[in-house]
């Protein structure tokens, strides 16, 4: 026997649907709730810490005029002489050495791979090359160590200070292979897979129909690549630069092990120096006992903070511009 | 007369594809050739294999030969960037340097060393941009970045910086497709006036198109060459049956 439904299906189920599509989109309004909330930690972290440095180094700050913490020269805690300077040049000349010896090297290499490799090549080097910067810290710091600080105090100091040492910068002074070099060819090592990385997807963009109108007019590889193409990316390469040059700014733990670690004002890139991060992961936590040294460690921690977000900020804004906001 | 452009026996592949097919066609001198043919039939690659730019994609792999004015092009001796000179190509979408207009059509003088100084380079410029027809429209903003020009003008000054490092021949890979019906009248009307001093060869795929311009058809059929004839002949009275059917609209 044929029975009739009571009625139809849509009506009777009505206020259950009715209440089962309520629950799904609370839980979708929920959830796009949460979700925003967890994205904005990262941002309130950046503002939290950046508020707490400057509350914690506050007492120092408002001591002495910034000039005579940045531009002072002398570092002798127990006299309260905080001088920022040594400190600020170390960072400075590190830095610039590791930029100096990576870029050449990792723009050549990024044509290279962009330009000229087969895709076969491609698909070898790029991992390869990524691994690189998944090698942590410590361990650039502890093959610094082993090959890099003898390497200069035996190999490259000498040779240096006899060909160049009439130069100040190139001149040996205290021989033993911790310094600035040092600490510069690690760093460059370390930054090499981020520039070249960079500098390949900035490569990338460019569109292929530009190097074929410059082959079509019997133009050579280079020639396209040196009047065609970098002329396009150069804003994206700098920033590139700049991107490893404010990861450079921040390395502590290997640069750390090979720069030797003296506050001193260094004259040549052999000389020892003690970089920022350095001295913050040196000293703090230990002599707490005199008064301002927490703040003078917490201002230094807010002057590279400061440093490396203006770099970041910058070389972002470049790269996001060329790359499209869907690249980055 | 002597053909401008012999190809023998040419076999063209992408990896394992079989994409030209035992090829062996002439191209007159100082006459237009039309390349016609259903999409995918080859018509462009063809086109490639006289510029040598089919090399540019990878896994590629070519036999036989092509001869310019008797010379292969493929032959171990010859200078890739010389063949490219003699051969010059208007892409199917016009592909202006990041640079100014004065720049775009003095980058191919410049990269051969072919003008002495800033004077004759002017002159030549100005020369090609007269050729091209694009001198009165922008004579008075050289150094303008070429970006700024609409698309029509922007393929005018591809022609101008493709003629200006004297090429004998002109390739043209669908050179009016991007363009608007007027643009696309320009492109033709300059095409007609320098095929007395150029060896024209255009691939399309608009049958009117061809009509207007050719002297001379390469009817293409699945990497092979189905027919080739002078253009009246081929348009009254095509041999081939694949020819008739394209003619007629039958694809």
């Amino acid at each position: 026997m044929m029975q009739q439904k009571p009625s139809d299906p849509l009506s009777q189920g009505s206020g259950q649907t009715q209440a089962f599509l309520q629950t799904r989109n609370r839980r979708d309004r929920t959830a796009r709730k949460a979700f925003f909330g967890i994205t904005l930690i990262p941002v309130l972290l950046i503002i939290v810490i950046t508020c707490l440095l400057v509350i914690r180094a506050w007492p120092i700050l408002s001591s002495q005029p910034l000039a005579n913490l940045m531009l002072g020269e002398v570092w002798k805690p127990t006299n309260e002489q905080f001088g920022f300077l040594p400190f600020i040049l170390g960072t400075v000349w590190v830095t610039l050495v590791g930029v100096i010896l990576a870029v050449p090297a990792c723009l050549l290499v990024a044509i290279y791979l962009a330009e000229y490799a087969r895709r076969s090549t491609r698909t070898i080097a790029k991992p390869v090359l990524d691994l690189l910067a998944a090698i942590p810290s410590v361990v650039y710091g502890v093959w610094g160590l082993l090959v890099i600080v003898p390497f200069v105090d035996d190999i490259l100091g000498p040779f240096f200070h006899r060909w160049l040492g009439f130069v100040p910068v190139f001149s040996v002074t205290q021989p033993t292979g911790f310094g600035i070099f040092a600490g510069g060819i690690v760093l460059a090592v370390m930054i090499a897979p981020l520039i070249i990385a960079v500098t390949f997807e900035v490569l990338s963009t460019v569109p292929d129909e530009l190097r074929q109108a410059s082959l079509s007019l019997g133009a050579t590889r280079w020639q396209t690549i040196s009047r065609v193409v970098l002329p396009r990316v150069l804003p994206g390469i700098i920033a590139a630069v700049v991107l490893g040059a404010s990861r450079a700014l921040g390395e502590t733990m290997a640069v750390l092990m090979v720069v030797g670690n003296v506050p001193s004002i260094p004259t040549s890139i052999f000389d020892t120096a003690y970089p920022l991060a350095a001295l913050i992961a040196n000293n703090f936590g230990e002599m707490m006992s005199i008064p301002l040294y927490d703040a003078a460690l917490l201002s230094a921690a807010l002057l590279l903070l400061v440093i490396i977000m203006i770099f970041n900020i910058l070389s972002t804004f470049v790269l996001q511009r060329i790359l499209g906001k869907a690249r980055i | 007369m002597e053909p401008h452009i012999q190809v023998k026996d040419l076999n063209a592949f992408y990896g394992k594809q079989h994409v030209l097919k035992n090829i062996n066609i002439e191209i007159p001198r100082n006459k237009i050739t039309v390349i016609m043919g259903p999409s995918g039939c080859g018509k462009s690659t063809l086109l490639k294999t006289f510029n040598r730019f089919f090399e540019l994609t990878e896994y590629t792999r070519l036999t036989g030969n092509v001869l310019i004015d008797g010379q292969d092009i493929y032959n171990r001796d010859v200078d890739v960037t010389e063949v490219r000179k003699v051969v010059g190509l208007l892409a199917q979408r016009p592909a202006v340097l990041p640079m100014s207009i004065f720049d775009n059509v003095a980058y191919g003088m410049n990269i051969h060393n072919m003008k002495k100084d800033r004077n004759k380079t002017r002159e030549a410029v100005q020369h090609y941009l007269e050729i091209a027809g694009l001198w009165e429209e922008v004579h008075t903003r050289l150094h303008d970045p070429a970006t700024g020009l609409s698309i029509g003008q922007q393929q005018r000054l591809c022609l101008a910086r493709g003629l200006a490092v004297e090429p004998e021949i002109i390739l043209g890979d669908e050179p009016t497709s991007a363009l608007d019906p007027i643009s696309s009248q320009n492109i033709e009307k300059r095409l007609i006036e320098l095929k007395k001093d150029y060896t024209i060869v255009i691939v399309t795929h608009t049958l009117r198109q061809a009509k207007r311009l050719a002297d001379h058809v390469i009817y293409m059929y699945l990497g092979e060459v189905a027919e080739t004839n002078s253009a009246p002949e081929i348009f009254t009275n095509p041999k081939h049956e694949r020819t008739k059917q394209y003619l007629d609209g039958i694809f």
